[in-house]
């Protein structure tokens, strides 16, 4: 029990879809702060909020529909409820819907055996109702001897007696006889509970019924799950550009604009060139993050998500995952950084973890610009078979290499890392619902600030070390450098510089001479940044066209043969489908699972593999070229 | 519960239910911490369902009972013995 002065702490407990969040939601505002329980990645809601004339805390616990826990996030249920991370809840808020009352009793049942200050609030009385159904709310309030109470949450529906009654839970009633302790018995006890207590039995909900018959129907359900994810890539691919090249715009003409107007010197080239760009580097992901999550919350809220994942469950049960890791693989397509921040939707933190590791492997856009160089300087543009050429074959085969690679690790990484029985898979499939869009704007708008909190400040870091490694120390040029000669000699006389040539003894069985050494480290920052790093070293003035043409004519000073030859250029295309050069991934990796250790472990795994598979393609294309 | 039970009940698996059908739960394996679930998820013995439809690749499969809509697999379904109702 709190003393006097303590806040009053209300946990709020309830099932998956009982509308628990909505009601939180609707009591605080947007003022919860959202963190990670210590030690698990289970994601912690609470908000001080004030009842009447006293202060309290409001806890949004995670979904459960039970109180004997099988899964991290009911066992953090458990371990607020025993009070383990702060003071325990003095009062409890059992939160159920209306309409599935009758299963929610025994969970009810459960609740009131701690014997602590408890009330009931049924949400959703507005779809009880127009379902035909009634419920006898003195009646039950009298049958489980705590206050019940009706709202609507997303309409405001009932929250100022809501409020009243959460300020006093001194007053609430206390049942005269607690339910049976062994289940079963507390299951009939439940029957007979909702028996006493229902006038009439909610119908089905008849626009469900008919909707999931096209929905969840064979062919023109899986026609939509097709149609629903091609839109969700294109709207993160394609979509987001326009945002992203406007962002690109701003960013450059910020610096241009700092260039132009302060005296030149490495202070100037710090705030235009590391702060402004390292801010760019951020600010570039929210178009994705808006779009991405926009759409996926609307899904969620209105009850497709949960059809898509029965839609597409088979398909990832043979990789050892579930429907709901589907969504967040094909955002990773795009871009990892949404991705990743997708598999909140994941409920067992097994499956989630494994989706968050493999998801750097499918192929992201950063990725494209590497590839377009490569590909246009060194494969021939010939056609292969009509109109597809062998550009276009290879650009496809590339895509694959990174899908099937993210399946594959998959499959190991559940059996081998993190083995164990799984849980149980089971999915409700709630009501269609129309949703709110003041919920909708919280939610979007939760997510884009958590990622710019949290793994915005790694990645401004990161990107400004990186700008500083690659920029000092400072030397002087030869005299009569040309600009871009000059630039040059600075990168290769840099940190980076240095560190290129010092990681060549490693490199060089891949090919990899220290120039490329150079672009792999500058591409940690992003991948495509090895294309401009590269062109700083080549001094090639434009990135497109003169690149090209130099690192083709690029030859080994000693033994006069090209750089660049075949076995190379193969080996460094499949070491960028490998390897996890993002720094943005790697922060948001650590936000998402709570901790470095696992974006450690993508990063140690993911460049083991790059490196073993750039090896043994370096090795064949040479075999088989007959280079050496 | 007074549900009318065929003459000759036929106990069966959950999943050996055809989509339409109608069953009672007839027992749940309540010694693992799966069957426990499937209990606090409403699959208790007495309880009417009914088996909505598979996902378009066979598994898994949806249900309907007391008032919610669950979808298990395969594996999760073999847990629960019911009782087939006629007509269904």
């Amino acid at each position: 029990m709190s003393t006097s002065t303590a806040a009053l702490r209300l946990g709020l407990l309830g099932a998956p879809n009982s509308g628990k969040t909505t009601l939180f939601n609707a009591l605080t505002g947007l003022r919860a702060r959202v963190g990670n329980y210590p030690g698990v990645t289970v994601e912690r809601r609470e908000a001080q909020v004030t009842l009447g004339d006293r202060s309290a805390v409001v806890i949004d616990l995670p979904g459960t529909y039970s109180l004997e826990p099988l899964s991290p996030d009911e066992e953090v249920v458990a371990r607020v409820l025993a009070g383990d991370f702060d003071a325990a809840p003095d009062a409890l808020v059992v939160v159920a819907d209306a309409c599935s009352l009758e299963r929610s009793l025994p969970f009810i049942g459960a609740v009131l055996l701690r014997e602590q200050p408890t009330c009931l609030v049924l949400t959703m009385i507005d779809e009880l109702a127009a379902r035909g159904g009634r419920i006898d709310l003195p009646r039950l309030e009298r049958a489980l001897g705590i206050p019940v109470l009706g709202v609507v949450g997303h309409r405001g529906r009932g929250l100022d007696r809501l409020v009243a009654l959460l300020g006093t839970p001194e007053s609430w009633s206390r049942p005269t006889l607690t339910p049976p302790r062994d289940p079963l018995e507390r299951a009939g006890w439940a029957d007979s509970v909702f028996a006493s207590v229902v006038d009439t039995r909610p119908g089905a909900h008849r626009l469900t019924d008919a909707v999931d018959r096209w929905v969840l129907h064979p062919v023109v359900g899986s026609l939509l799950f097709v149609a629903v994810m091609v839109t969700f890539f294109q709207l993160i691919f394609a979509w987001a550009t326009p945002a992203m090249d406007a962002i690109d715009a701003g960013i450059a003409a910020v610096a241009g604009f700092l260039h132009a107007s302060l005296t030149p010197g490495p202070l100037v080239d710090f705030l235009a060139d590391g702060l402004v760009a390292g801010v760019g580097a951020v600010v570039i992901f929210l178009p994705q993050i808006v779009l991405l999550f926009g759409l996926l919350y609307l899904l969620e809220d209105v009850g497709y998500m949960a059809r898509a994942a029965f839609v597409v469950d088979r398909l990832m049960g043979r990789v050892g995952l579930e429907g709901r890791a589907f969504v967040a693989l094909l955002s990773s397509y795009a871009c990892a950084v949404p991705g990743i921040m997708a598999t909140r939707t994941i409920p067992s933190p097994r499956e989630r973890l494994v989706t968050i590791l493999v998801a750097p492997l499918m192929t992201c856009s950063a990725r494209l610009p590497v590839y377009a160089l490569l590909i246009g300087a060194f494969v021939p543009a010939v056609p292969v078979f009509g109109p597809i050429g062998l550009q276009g074959l290879v650009l496809l085969a590339l895509y694959v290499l990174g899908g099937l690679a993210a399946l594959v690790a998959a499959a190991v990484l559940k059996r081998v890392l993190l083995p164990g029985s799984s849980l149980p898979f089971y999915l409700e499939l709630p009501s269609y619902r129309m949703p709110s869009a003041k919920l909708w704007v919280g939610q979007v708008w939760g997510s884009a600030r958590a990622f710019l909190r949290r793994a915005g400040t790694i990645i401004l870091c990161v990107s400004m070390v990186l700008w500083v490694l690659l920029h000092f120390p400072v030397s002087t040029p030869p005299a009569g450098a040309t600009p871009s000669q000059a630039s040059r000699h600075a990168l290769e006389h840099s940190f980076a510089g240095s560190a290129g040539r010092a990681i060549e003894p490693v490199i060089a069985p891949l090919g990899f001479d220290w120039k490329i050494g150079v672009g792999l480290l500058a591409s940690l920052a992003a991948r495509e940044v090895i294309v401009a790093t590269l062109a700083q070293i080549y001094a090639s003035s434009d990135e497109e066209t003169s690149l090209r043409t130099a690192i083709r004519q690029d030859v080994d000073p000693e033994t006069g043969r090209p750089i660049f030859d075949p076995p190379t250029v193969a080996a460094l295309l499949v070491f960028f489908v490998f390897a996890l050069q993002c720094m943005s991934t790697l922060a948001v990796m650590a936000r998402e699972t709570n901790s470095w250790r696992w974006p450690a472990f993508a990063f140690g795994y993911l460049l083991a593999i790059a490196y073993a598979a750039s090896w043994v393609t370096h090795r064949a294309i040479a075999a088989w070229t007959g280079s050496a | 519960m007074n549900a009318v039970l065929p003459a000759t009940p036929v106990s069966l698996r959950l999943s050996d239910l055809a989509p339409g059908q109608r069953g009672i739960v007839e027992r749940v394996d309540a010694s693992c911490p799966i069957g426990r679930r499937l209990l606090d998820l409403g699959f208790r013995p007495g309880t009417a369902l009914r088996v909505i439809r598979r996902a378009p690749l066979g598994d898994p499969t949806s249900y309907e009972l007391r008032g919610s809509r669950f979808c298990l697999r395969r594996s999760e379904a073999d847990r629960v013995d019911v009782t087939l109702l006629p007509g269904g």
